[in-house]
């Protein structure tokens, strides 16, 4: 989708980047991180043009992008900035339908469109679109910032520390809500940041610059496990056990993939010949939209359940759930801690991740101490 | 015989002059305005001249204005127009540097942004630079009008008329009541569109740029 080859920048006689090349797939999620200055933001800015690399090219779905006009290039990617920059001298609906307007969409359109943007970030159409960005709190309107980049429906949004200026809290929901519209949407994002723990949360695969330079391009469990350099381990700081090299683990580390579910409409009789043929005791029970509902036990269905009655009604909730991202140690202290023998894992979007399962547990404490165990 | 019944019989004479003023007042910032907020524009495209056109117009700020009529009457004669080149003159500085520092002083972000997105110079300067610094140039129109408005009684002395000619007919007679029919309109006028000035630049201030005033 997005191809550098080559591509280097100087100003006077400082080389800013210094011939970098990737690829970016389609509908990835990337976080630019390093230090400040390395050259992050330079390299967003020549994707849309607005800055020029002295070397090198640019592809955008094989496009050479100096053979585009920028300014038509631009109205095909959206951008968010840190100091948000929504202009004061326009409401939330008119500063939201701005790249649509310049598109020369219809009126109608536009202002569908914003309906549908506020209604995705749950800012009510009626209570936002007439207020000026004074008007809203920081989070607020760095809610409407991306909205605005996502208002033509550009196939790529870039996001240079548009989180930057929020306090923890607003950060973190807006992190949330930004990965689950990427997700949405199918948006490929080019994210910059400086902050370790945002990278981890939201890229798909991080690149980690430094004196305009790619030191690593990986994904953030790969650069968690082989950091390719001793300032990549500072970054990752915390998020490393002390410096000694192991990797802080995760959930999703342990869990196992391979999880018997069964929708929420399935009959008791075909759940209680599932459970026979696999050889286990529970499953785990869909909602229609694949989210987790619950767990249902053989012992529930032998108790309470009559033939052909639907395995919704006997689920219950007394597993106890942890996400993929959580740490490891939580989730076997809440394992061990909880009634039954193993938790479950589930994604951001509460599609079920996997499970960890007691054994599954020792297995990976075994493997802590001794190594490799099979 | 009192003030008023002085007004009331030469109130065509007053209110004649008056309309002269406000023709001349009205003319030369109106062509003012044509002039500097272009100018301004540009000087914001094109710093490197921006240093020498600004003090330029400042040096022709400093020039006193019986001077500068003394040069437009040797120039170009008596009447309306030495009057309204002169008058033209000083009412620049103010507009261009109101709309030069406004549109200047406009938040890097905003016109980041506005590049951003997807907007030509143009659009980034119709829609985000001059919306955002309008409260700023039309602060500079306020004060050219109110400064002209003063100005304006010299043009009375090469003959443009206005209320400058019944201060300058009182001074030479001495005739305090012909140069209070001629200050006291010229004091309301500036008063009178100062205000409304000042309401324009409210109104045409959207909700979003408004500050609490002092
Ligand atoms: N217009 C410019 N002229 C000269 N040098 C520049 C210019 N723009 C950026 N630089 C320099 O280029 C280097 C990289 O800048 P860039 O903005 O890409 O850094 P960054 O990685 O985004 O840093 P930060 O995390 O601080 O935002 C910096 O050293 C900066 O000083
Ligand atoms: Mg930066």
């Amino acid at each position: 989708m997005i191809k550098f080859q080559n591509v280097s920048k100087c100003y006077g006689h400082t080389a800013i980047l210094k011939n970098i090349s990737f690829d970016i797939k389609q509908g990835e999620f990337v976080v630019l991180i390093g230090p400040s200055g390395c050259g992050k933001t330079t390299t967003l800015k020549t994707i849309n043009r607005l800055i020029e690399p002295d070397n090198g090219k640019i592809f955008i779905d094989g496009k050479d992008i100096t053979k585009a006009n920028p300014v038509e290039l631009r109205r095909t990617i959206g951008y968010v900035i840190q100091q948000i920059g929504l202009f004061p001298n326009m409401t939330v609906e008119q500063n939201i339908s701005i790249v649509p307007k310049l598109l020369k969409y219809p009126k109608q359109k536009c202002q569908e469109i914003v309906q549908d943007l506020l209604a995705l970030v749950d800012m009510p159409y009626e209570e936002n679109a007439h207020k000026y960005p004074t008007e809203l709190s920081g989070g607020q309107q760095q809610r409407i910032g991306v909205l605005r980049a996502l208002a033509a429906s550009p196939p790529i949004i870039l996001m240079d520390e548009p989180f930057g200026a929020l306090d923890p809290i607003t950060r973190d929901s807006l992190q949330e809500e930004i990965k689950r519209i990427q997700k949405k949407l199918k948006k490929t994002i080019v994210f910059v940041t400086h902050d370790m723990d945002e990278a981890l949360r939201l890229a798909d695969t991080i690149i980690f610059m430094n004196n305009g330079k790619i030191v690593q391009m990986a994904s953030p469990e790969e650069m968690l496990q082989n950091p390719a350099d001793s300032i990549i381990k500072s970054f990752l700081g915390k998020h490393m056990d002390n410096g000694n090299g192991v990797p802080k683990l995760f959930a999703e580390d342990f869990m196992k993939t391979k999880v018997f579910k069964v929708p929420r409409t399935s009959r008791t009789l075909e759940c209680i010949k599932l459970m026979s043929s696999k050889d286990v005791n529970s499953l785990v029970v869909l909602n229609d939209d694949d989210t987790y509902l619950g767990t249902v036990s053989i012992e529930d269905i032998k108790a309470l359940g009559k033939p052909g009655k639907e395995i919704a009604e006997l689920v219950t909730n007394d597993v106890i759930t942890v996400s993929r991202k959580e740490g490891a140690q939580i989730a076997f202290d809440k394992l061990l801690s909880s009634k039954s023998n193993y938790v479950i894992v589930l994604n951001d979007n509460q599609t079920v991740a996997g499970l960890i399962t007691r054994t599954s547990m020792a297995k990976a404490l075994g493997e802590a101490l001794w190594g490799e165990v099979l | 015989m009192s003030f008023i019944e002085f007004v009331s019989k030469n109130y065509n004479e007053i209110l004649k002059s008056l309309v002269r003023h406000i023709e001349l007042v009205g003319i030369s910032i109106l062509i003012g305005i044509l002039i500097s907020i272009p100018l301004g524009i540009f000087l914001t495209r094109h710093k490197r001249v921006a240093g020498p056109v600004l003090a330029l117009a400042g040096t022709i700020q400093t020039i006193p204005g019986l001077v500068m009529l003394g040069f437009a009457l040797v120039l170009i004669g008596i009447g309306m127009l030495p009057a309204i080149i002169v008058l033209t003159l000083y009412a620049i500085l103010p507009i261009l540097r109101n709309t030069y520092t406004g549109i200047t002083e406009v938040d890097k972000s905003y016109t980041e942004a506005s590049r951003g997105i997807g907007m030509t110079n143009m659009q980034t300067l119709f829609k985000v630079e001059i919306p955002i610094a309008l409260p700023t140039i039309i602060t500079g129109i306020r004060l050219s009008t109110v400064y002209i408005v003063s100005w304006a009684t010299l043009a009375g002395l090469i003959g443009a008329g206005g209320l400058g000619d019944l201060i300058w007919t009182g001074l030479s007679t001495y005739n305090t009541k012909y140069i209070l029919a001629g200050a006291v309109p010229s004091a309301i006028l500036a008063f009178i569109l100062n205000g409304l000035i000042g309401l324009l630049e409210r109104i045409l201030t959207p909700r979003g740029l408004r500050r609490s005033r002092i």
